[in-house]
């Protein structure tokens, strides 16, 4: 079935890249981290180049940059792509490699290399944002004080009530292994054996029954929300923005957090690469980056974390990397068909 | 489907009859004609020839962008999808060199020094197109763990000049990884190597090859039990909308032109409404706070919500209310076409009205009733969005799990594999129920 959609995907897009007149495609999440990034990023670069942007949406992975590479029909030229997913199209060659000398300095003056953090630069891609996946209570399910870590996550006597958990592996055997005492830089080298998968299914199996699954982020707020469940994993720019927009009465719990990297990345093969590259050059100066405050991602410049106000910046995974963990993307790459396989396997026993 | 040419009028069959002789077998038809009592002069046999063949090539045209249509956009994708299942060249387009190399190994211990040279020679080529992580992905499908090995030696490898790689890259190879000097990731590359493979088929089937060639089992079990879990919540939808759409259809079967007109409208309502309001609106209803629990609340009946979203029971009352018209359009067409006097005359030579029901009735509406129950099972086989959005872990079916290789792990050879025997399965309950039944009583209308 998918595969057959593919192919009439491909093929209509055949007849329709004739007609369209773009510049440049940007393909990137949606939702409100895409309004974010159609405010700070994209109109401001069509306002100074006069340059025509088609901004899409699609859900991540690499499955579509594969697909067109395989066709060699790219119809992507700038794609906002995961870490995780990241280290995969960049070494199955789906996206170009990236000189990082052309990165303008911040405004203040500090050299691109040194403006970055670290992990922002990698080989196929410019940071965009640190984002994290945490977990969120319902304040009145909790009124004697919720849980704070995630060993309370996991404490289904201290703290009744359904868990919403994201429907894969990633993060939530992280957190099993985390909340049964293993430190998180063991983490991925446990997981990456037989006993720790067994262990992590093991903690996992204490909350089984009272796990509720769901599928994309837009859920988790939802579930909390209608009470479909009274804590719940998710993206942490959801939850800001239905406490801050909606003022909805969650909290957040940093503890143990999942933290990755959203990255700019150009396809390989696009015959636009040069104005590819000159919308990330502009997408990532100071200002741009800084932007991404408005939907709680912390941007991946120092210069632009400088810019933001002192409250703004306690709700950015950026003030709490010290309590979370990396993703490990090279792991995911090793062992996410594997641990897929397994975890699905689990949750029909 | 076949249904769809045998539900045609009469008419329109002959000349589907004819088309369809017209492009297969014209000798057949013109044989007797020719053979016949008084033969036909020559110039008046050349024209009824050259009138045939003008028919035939009318027929064809007509046909033509249909034709074209469905080998565009059906037959070749499937074939794509049968033939990515078992063909994959990858690994052999990428190192044929080395693959050519390791055949003389034995399987046990590393292979010899000549091999692990080749495979760094092709490893630092493969790094610079920057194609390493293909074959790291497939062999990281045979041993999981390993994508990052072949990853980071071949990153290494890649500053490495051409002339030290060819005398000693077997000990680079060595210094790289622990993992080349055990047997596992030799045999890892050399399975992945095969161009033609039934791998794919054994694990869709939980099965793997041993390392002796013989077939066991994998210490994954799950593709048969979703193949069964999905058989079985196809079953039960199907079912459901039969007690569901076969009373409805009857009584619109046998009410005035205007009320079952008036009623068709409820039945076609959901058919025109987009697939994910309706489950979405499914969402609405069963959720914790939502109208169903609301209402059970508010009337005493229970005291904590039930959970009734992302379960099994969402995901078949979703499906069901989904397929519904699927069962009752082809029954009401054709209980619309029962003579309503073959019931009056058991009824009147004393039959009392149920056993003239099962004995009259019921046999006549069994071709709209198989149509109907056909459709349903083999849409509701191949769902995908209703189970994904309101299945939660208990309604999870066999196309969200071919979406998963799909879309997440990228193992596309699996998903086709998957998808494949999903086809095959149900080729093969059509074909029992030609066997038993006989297609030739499927009527849509």
């Amino acid at each position: 079935m998918k595969i057959h959609s593919l192919a009439l995907a491909g093929a209509l897009a055949l007849g329709a890249q004739g007609a369209t007149a773009q510049d440049l495609t940007v393909t990137s999440f949606g939702g409100a981290y895409g309004a974010a990034q159609k405010e700070h990023m994209i109109d401001p670069y069509v306002a100074e180049t006069g340059t025509n942007i088609l901004f899409e949406d699609y859900g991540g992975g690499v499955a579509e940059m594969k697909a067109q590479s395989e066709s060699g029909n790219i119809q992507w030229d700038v794609v906002d792509i995961e870490v995780i997913d990241l280290e995969r199209a960049c070494s199955e060659g789906y996206v170009a490699v990236i000189d990082h000398s052309i990165l303008p300095p911040g405004d203040d003056g500090t050299p691109a290399s040194e403006d970055f953090i670290p992990e922002a630069l990698h080989e196929c891609g410019v940071g965009n944002i640190v984002w994290s996946i945490i977990f969120a209570h319902a304040d009145d399910a909790y009124p004697e004080g919720g849980p704070e870590t995630i060993a309370d996550f996991f404490d289904t006597e201290a703290f009744p009530g359904k868990r919403g958990l994201r429907k894969r592996p990633q993060v939530n055997m992280e957190w099993a292994l985390m909340a049964d005492g293993v430190a998180p830089e063991d983490v991925y080298e446990a997981l990456a054996t037989e006993e720790g998968q067994q262990r992590a299914f093991a903690k996992l199996d204490t909350i089984k029954d009272d796990i509720v699954w769901y599928d994309s982020w837009s859920q988790a707020p939802v579930l909390l929300n209608d009470g479909g469940a009274q804590m719940v994993q998710s993206a942490n720019g959801r939850i800001f923005a239905a406490i801050q927009d909606e003022g909805a009465p969650f909290s957040m719990v940093w503890d143990s957090h999942v933290y990755d990297l959203d990255v700019w990345a150009v396809m390989e093969g696009t015959d636009k690469e040069d104005t590819a590259l000159d919308f990330i050059k502009f997408a990532t100066r100071t200002v741009p980056l800084s932007g991404m405050q408005d939907v709680a991602y912390g941007p991946t410049r120092k210069s632009a974390q400088a810019l933001l106000p002192e409250d703004v910046k306690q709700d950015l995974p950026t003030a709490h990397l010290d309590e979370g963990l990396k993703a490990d993307g090279i792991f995911w790459a090793d062992f996410g068909e594997s641990l897929g396989e397994k975890f699905n396997e689990w949750l029909l026993q | 489907m076949a249904a769809s040419v045998s539900d045609a009028p009469e008419a329109p069959r002959a000349q589907a009859r004819g088309a369809l002789q017209g492009t297969g077998g014209a000798g057949t038809t013109a044989g007797p004609r020719a053979a016949g009592p008084k033969r036909l002069a020559p110039e008046d046999a050349r024209n009824a020839a050259r009138e045939v063949r003008r028919r035939r090539l009318r027929a064809f045209l007509f046909v033509a962008p249909l034709l074209v249509f469905i080998m565009f956009a059906f037959v070749a994708p499937i074939a794509t999808m049968l033939m990515r299942s078992a063909y994959n060249p990858t690994v052999a387009d990428l190192v044929p060199a080395s693959l050519e190399a390791i055949e003389a190994w034995d399987g046990e211990g590393r292979p010899s020094d000549d091999v692990l040279t080749q495979f760094a020679v092709d490893l630092k080529r493969l790094a610079n197109d920057r194609t390493s992580g293909q074959l790291a992905e497939e062999i990281n499908r045979y041993l999981p763990g390993t994508s990052s090995v072949v990853k980071s030696t071949a990153r290494g490898l890649r500053r490495v000049d051409d002339d030290t790689l060819a005398t000693s890259g077997a000990t680079l190879l060595l210094e790289a990884n622990d993992a080349w000097s055990e047997p596992g990731i030799w045999r890892a590359l050399r399975n992945a190597g095969q161009v033609y493979t039934a791998s794919y088929y054994l694990t869709a089937l939980d099965l793997e090859f041993a390392r002796d060639g013989s077939i066991q089992q994998r210490d994954t079990q799950i593709y048969l039990k979703l193949y069964g879990k999905t058989l079985w919540m196809a079953l039960i939808i199907t079912l459901l909308t039969l007690i569901l759409g076969y009373p409805l259809a009857f009584h619109m079967a046998h009410s005035s032109t205007s009320r079952a007109n008036f009623l068709m409208v409820f039945v076609l309502l959901p058919f025109w409404t987009s697939l994910l309001v309706r489950t979405t609106s499914w969402i609405a209803l069963l959720q914790t706070n939502g109208v169903v629990n609301s209402t059970l609340i508010a009337l005493g009946l229970t005291r904590d919500p039930l959970e009734l979203l992302y379960t099994q029971f969402s995901t078949i009352i979703a499906m069901t209310h989904i397929l519904l018209p699927f069962m009752v359009l082809p029954l009401y067409s054709v209980m619309r076409g029962i003579d309503p006097s073959y019931m009056r005359a058991a009824m009147s030579m004393g039959s009392r009205p149920i056993p003239a029901f099962l004995r009259i009735y019921l046999p006549m509406s069994l071709p709209g009733l198989s149509a109907g129950a056909l459709l349903v099972f083999i849409i509701s086989v191949g769902y995908y969005i209703t189970p994904a959005l309101v299945g939660g872990t208990d309604g999870q079916m066999i196309s969200n799990i071919i979406a998963f290789h799909m879309q997440q792990s990228n193992n596309w050879e699996l998903a086709a594999a998957l998808g494949s025997l999903l086809l095959l399965l149900i080729v093969a309950l059509y074909w029992l129920y030609d066997r038993f039944i006989g297609a030739g009583n499927i009527k849509l209308g």
